[in-house]
Parts: C-alpha cells; structure tokens; sequence
C-alpha cells in the first residue's frame, strides 16, 4: 500500500472522528444538562430552581432527591404503580404475543388469513379514537381513577395480541420439520409448543418482553385519561409531565430533572443489558416489515 | 363467491330436510343432539352459550338494542329538587353494538352446532365412532390447539379494540358533542352532518382548518421519515467504516436515546429550546442575539424545530437498524466496484443504497405510518401549539390529525367530531398503505436482490 493512500485515509479517518464526537455531544448533551440540572437546588436560599441561563450549577445540591423522598408528593408511590404497569404488562403482553404467534406461524386453521387481515386493518385506526369507549368499559368494571393501575394493565394487555408481526416472523424461521418430526413421535402440538418453541425463541421472548416493558414508562396519554384527578394512582409519565407544565414561578423544573433521571437509570441500565435481543428483534422486524 | 356461499350454507338445508330427530331438536336446542349421541362435553358447552344468550338478551341487550335507531326518547329531566334520568344515549349505542355482535356471535355459534350435528350423523351413518369427550378436549391441545391458544387474545380484542372502534365509528354520525353529554342530555344521529361539516370551507365548516393540519401532517410525516433515514444510514455508514474504533461506544452512545424513557428526554428538550431555556440563554449571554430566538412561539419555527428534534429520536433507531443490514451487502460487490476505480460516493449510490432502500421498503412505509400517527414527540415538544385565530376548534400549528383527535376528546369533549377524524386518518393511512404497497420494488420483484 502506496503512502499517499494511507494519508488519504488517515484524513478520512479524523473527519470521522471530528463527525463521531460532535454527533456524541449533541446526542448526551440533554442527558447530561439534565444531571447537572438535577443538582441545582429549588430552595430559594441556595439557588433558583426555574429556568436559568447556566448549565453548571452553582451550588450542588440534592436538595431535589431529598425532595422526592421525603414523601411531600407521592413519587414513591407513582413509581410502584408504574414499576407493577410494567412489570404485569411485560409478563402478559409477552404470553398473549406468544400464543398467537405460534398460532399464526404453525396452525392452519380456517379463517387464519382473514383474522390477519383484520387485525391489520384495525391497526390503521388512530389509537387515541376509542378512548373515550376504553375509558368507559374500564368505569364499568370500576378500573378508573383509585382502579387505574389494574385498568391500564387490562388494556395493555387486551389489545396485544395484534402486535404478533416481529415473533410470528421469528417463528417462521424455526424450521417446520423440527416440529413434524415431535408429532410423529406422538408429541401434541401444545407440548411442541411448551417443550420445543419457547425454549428456541429465548432472544425473541426477551425482545418482546423488553418492549412491553419499556412502553408503560412513557404512556402518558391514556394513562393521564384514565387516573385522572387520582394522584395516587398516577404513573411517572403523568405525574412528570404535570410538573413541567406547571408555570409557577419557582417551577418544578429541577425536581423534575432528578425524578427523570430517577426513572431513567433502571431502565437505562436494564435496557443496555438486553441490548442484543432488542438490536435482533427490530432488525429482524424491519426487514419482514 | 355463489358457490362458497351455498357449501357455507348447504349444512342447514340439510339439516332441515334430511336430518334425524335428534338433529331437528338441535335447531332450536343447541347442543341436544350432542348430548343424546353421548358427546357430554360439546353438548352442554352448546346448551350453556344458547341459556346464556337467552338470559343476556332477556336481562340486558334486549332493551338496549331496540332504542338503537332513536338513541333514546326520554330526556333527563328535574322533578322539583330531584333529577329523573331518562335514556342514556351512551349505554344505548355502546350496549346496542354489543348486542348486535352478541346476536351475530350467536348465529354462528348455532350454525357451528348444526354442522357438528350432520358430521355426527355422517361418522355414524359410516359405521364410525364419535370421539369421546375425553377425546374432544384432548383435541384442544392438539389438533384444535389454535383455538385454545387464541381464545383469550382473540375475545380481548373484540372487547378492547374491535367493539370502541365499531362504537366510535358510529358516534362520527351522532351529534355526541359537549351539547350532548350524557347521561344528561341525549344525543342522536345525524347522518353524514359531521363529515359535511369537516370538509366544507363555508363559514360554518372546519375544511381549512381540516386541511391544513392534513398537510401538516404529511409534510411532517415525510419529513420526519426520510430525513431521518439517510442520516440514520449516514451515521451507520460513518461508524461502520473501516478503521473506527470504539464502534461499540459510539453506538452506545446513540442508544441512549432509546433507552431513556421519552417522556423525560423529550420534555427536557422541550425546556432547553424553551424562550427562558439554556439555548437561548447561552446565546444571548454570549451576544450572539438580543431576544430570544421563539423556537415554540412561531408556527414556521416550531414545525422546523419539531423536525430536527425529531432527529435526535429517529437516527439511533434507524442507526440499529441499518447497521444490521449493512454487513448483509456481499462484500465482493464492493471489491469489483474497486477494481473498477468506483469512488465511495458512486459505490454508496450504486451499491448501498438501492440495496437498502429495496430491503426497507416495507419497514420505510410502517415508519411513515407510525409517524403519521407520532403522538409522543408532537404532544410532549408542544401540545400542537402555538395556537392559530386562524385555526377552527383550537387546533394548532404543529398539531398532527391524532393530537387534535386528542384534544377534541380530552379538552373539547368534541366525540363525534374526534370520531369522524379518526375515520380520516384511518383512510389515509389505508390509502396510503395500499398505494405504496403495491408499488414497492420488494413486493412487485421479490427475488430482485437475491
């Protein structure tokens, strides 16, 4: 190799390197301008808590931790209920996604075709459009407001089964023989289904865990419909969102910085842990469209 | 379509004229020719679903069902100091669609009974035993596992998703506004009235609101998808290039956008760019300008910032995404491309790119879709605001269809507009489903790149 191409792709390199760390700041600056801001104390003796024209604080402080565990609002309880939403609907969501696929990928029944049709269509409806209706199923069987936890995991969950695409795709790829040659052995589908799928699709299960897990953190629409005027049965989503929009002249804003980053740490970390099987499924997933 | 309707149908006519006794009771009592050829289990499971439609229709859906076509008469009126409630048009229109499913469910289940009847008759009349009831539910784990597996997925969406939406899409011709709530006020139907009012430019109608927040939409959608694809691609590119190190720690470092829940990203953005933000205060604390610059104050501005935002969300996604699909290609492509003294720039536009934009083409079209309908970004950056006199029924400049659907819902109480809305967006996103679809390269040549 001539030197002058080595030169040329040094250079070519360095550019790369500047584009990477530029991109690299711009991507962490939020994060990080929302840990440093987490520090700056709300109480008016050390420092304003509103909106400021500085990045660093000039007094650490943690004065907005304290705040958020010193039970002067409920965010330990908005964390639980959101920790349980997550948690339940992960479970759920995850055997419902399951049992359809396999359904979808192995069985030929009547009204297989249709059924994916269908359910294809219903997903070009707006979901927001039937909340009203959810919000009033929900009221009969008394799952609003002090019920919400419970009703926000029976909707999650009722609707899941239409989100088969990226497992039943992935079950296409276990090949059929395997499945044949259990039954000509005398094995019934459900033990095929129990002894030999759900053992191969441990990345697949944990994709689809992974995603249904994450959802509930961010569900701030439906979830602010349902529970509303019930504080307690608030998740962080709403209880956050409402104090970012509250304008007092103090604002929430620095105590919303520390119970952001409060809630965004264990996911973070569970995310980045799991990283693998999330990369594979949407991968997968995007290309099966 | 003659044929398959008669081979669905002939079951019943052959019931009627060539079926024992024990077939003819069936038709009226599900399940008793079941029960008196020994088939115990499939039997009372008959018989239970015919006494619970029976009692449901007696107690309950029957008196729903037939104040349907008037939504109810008898207004809630105030007796001296006491409120009377007369219909609930709510209840009526929910409870009647429900009712209205339950019959049509009903049907089926007694056309399911006869057509078990005649195949027992025929296995017998062949001189072949019936399976036994140990047999049949055995066969739910087996034969008939699909049933077992998609029974409880299959009657949640019915209840969570098919019924609101049915429910929904026949509010769109009532007159539910905040004129008409119930229980205290009863609604009707209108007819088309709703959707004349959202498409008419007349003084009384919303079309130009209606457009222009449709436009926005699209404008948005595009945007929002393919800008975000090539960088997305670019950045893959960029860090999948030969000779970068530290690849894992760059891609880290996108994935965190990812894995912080949005809500806290997004509003913490939406606080940065704010006129009393970091942005605007380190700008002018370095004199660069003298009032801030109004990131979500000017309709033009916010829709640009939302844009870029946006940005920041979509290329670590499609970062992943691409990165994946990139080591796909087959090297020696590149190697001849080489040979032939292709700069990377000719490889990237002859080899890549057509490459990936075959293999996504489908996953392009769910992304504009989703973006379509990108309620988290628009609401949490800025609730559709800043809000236009311009604008009908409190829309704003940066509202897509689903936040103003929302807003109608939420703030206006506006069901049966919201209603007819969400009718809107589901044609466009069928329309443009269908369209693009059919058009891809991947769908009409499947075997193009392999």
């Amino acid at each position: 190799m001539n030197t002058s191409y080595k030169k040329k792709r040094a250079a070519g390199n360095a550019v790369a390197y500047i584009a990477l760390v530029i991109i690299s700041i711009i991507w962490l600056f939020p994060f990080i301008g929302l840990v440093l801001q987490s520090f700056r104390s709300y109480d008016p003796a050390v420092e304003y808590g509103g909106m400021v024209d500085y990045l660093v604080p000039k007094h650490f402080s943690l004065d907005n931790y304290r705040f958020l565990f010193s039970g002067q609002t409920n965010f330990l309880r908005w964390y639980l209920n959101t920790i349980i939403i997550a948690v339940f609907v992960a479970i759920f969501q995850t055997i419902i996604i399951l049992c359809v696929s396999y359904a979808l990928s192995r069985m030929r029944f009547t009204g297989r075709t249709f059924l994916m049709r269908f359910w294809l269509i219903l997903g070009m409806f707006p979901g927001f459009l039937t909340m009203i209706c959810l919000y009033f199923l929900l009221k009969q069987f008394g799952l609003t407001q002090a019920g919400a936890v419970p009703g926000l995991i029976l909707v999650s969950v009722a609707s899941s089964g239409m989100g088969y695409y990226v497992c039943k795709g992935y079950f296409d790829t276990i090949p059929k023989a395997l499945d044949e040659a259990a039954r000509i052995d005398g094995a019934t589908r459900a033990r095929v289904f129990f002894t030999m799928t759900i053992p191969m699709s441990k990345p697949i299960i944990i994709y689809t865990a992974l995603v249904a897990f994450m959802a509930p953190w961010c569900d701030y629409v439906f979830a602010s419909y349902v529970a509303f005027g019930h504080d307690e049965s608030y998740n962080v989503a709403v209880a956050m969102t409402r104090w970012v929009w509250t304008n007092d002249y103090q604002g929430y804003f620095t105590r919303f910085c520390a119970g952001g980053i409060l809630v965004a740490i264990p996911v973070t970390i569970l995310f980045m842990c799991l990283q693998k099987y999330y990369v594979e499924g949407v991968t997968g997933g995007a290309v099966k469209g | 379509m003659g044929d398959s309707i008669k081979k669905v149908l002939s079951p019943i006519g052959e019931a009627v004229t060539k079926g024992d006794w024990k077939t003819k009771v069936s038709l009226l009592i599900l399940g008793f020719g079941q029960l008196l050829r020994g088939q115990i289990l499939k039997g009372l499971a008959f018989l239970a679903l015919e006494a619970a439609f029976i009692w449901y229709i007696a107690d309950f859906g029957g008196k729903y069902v037939i104040k349907l076509s008037t939504l109810g008469t008898v207004a809630t009126q105030k007796v001296g100091r006491k409120t009377v409630y007369g219909d609930n048009s709510f209840l009526i229109l929910l409870f009647g669609v429900l009712t209205a499913f339950v019959i049509m469910a009903f049907i089926l289940v007694w056309y399911l009974n006869i057509r078990d009847n005649m195949e027992a008759e025929r296995l017998l009349k062949a001189g072949k035993r019936l399976p036994s009831n140990k047999e049949v539910f055995a066969s739910l784990f087996d034969k008939n596992f699909d049933k077992t597996l998609l029974a409880l997925p299959v009657t949640g969406i019915f209840v969570f998703t098919v019924l609101p939406i049915v429910f929904m899409i026949c509010v769109a011709f009532t007159n539910y506004d905040k004129n008409h709530q119930a229980p205290t006020n009863l609604f009707t139907w209108v007819g088309f009235q709703n959707f004349e009012k959202l498409l008419s430019f007349g003084s009384s109608g919303i079309g130009r609101t209606f457009v222009q927040v449709l436009v926005w939409t699209l404008v948005w959608a595009f945007f929002a998808t393919f800008i975000d694809y090539f960088l997305g691609l670019a950045v893959a590119i960029l860090i999948n290039k030969k000779g970068i190190k530290l690849k894992k720690l760059w891609r880290t470092i996108l994935v965190l956008t990812i894995a912080v829940p949005q809500f806290v990203s997004l509003l913490y953005i939406m606080k940065l760019f704010a006129n009393d933000g970091l942005i605007n205060g380190y700008l002018m604390k370095w004199g660069w300008i003298n009032s801030p610059i109004q990131f979500w104050v000017d309709p033009m501005l916010a829709r640009i910032t939302i844009i870029v935002v946006n940005i920041w969300i979509g290329i670590p996604y499609l970062m992943l995404i691409a990165t994946g699909l990139l080591m796909n290609i087959p090297e020696d492509l590149y190697e001849s491309a080489r040979i032939d003294g292709a700069t990377g720039w000719q490889m990237f536009r002859n080899i890549t790119l057509p490459y990936m934009l075959f293999v996504t083409g489908p996953f392009l079209l769910t992304q504009f879709i989703n973006n379509l309908n990108n309620f988290n970004v628009i609401y949490l950056l800025t609730q559709g605001k800043p809000l236009s006199v311009n604008l009908a029924e409190n829309a704003g400049s940066t509202d897509l269809l689903v936040t103003w659907l929302y807003k109608m819902t939420v703030t206006d109480t506006n069901y049966s507009m919201a209603a007819v809305i969400g009718i809107m967006v589901f044609i466009i996103t069928a329309v443009v489903s269908l369209v693009v679809y059919n058009a891809l390269p991947s769908v009409k040549d499947e075997e193009g790149f392999q």
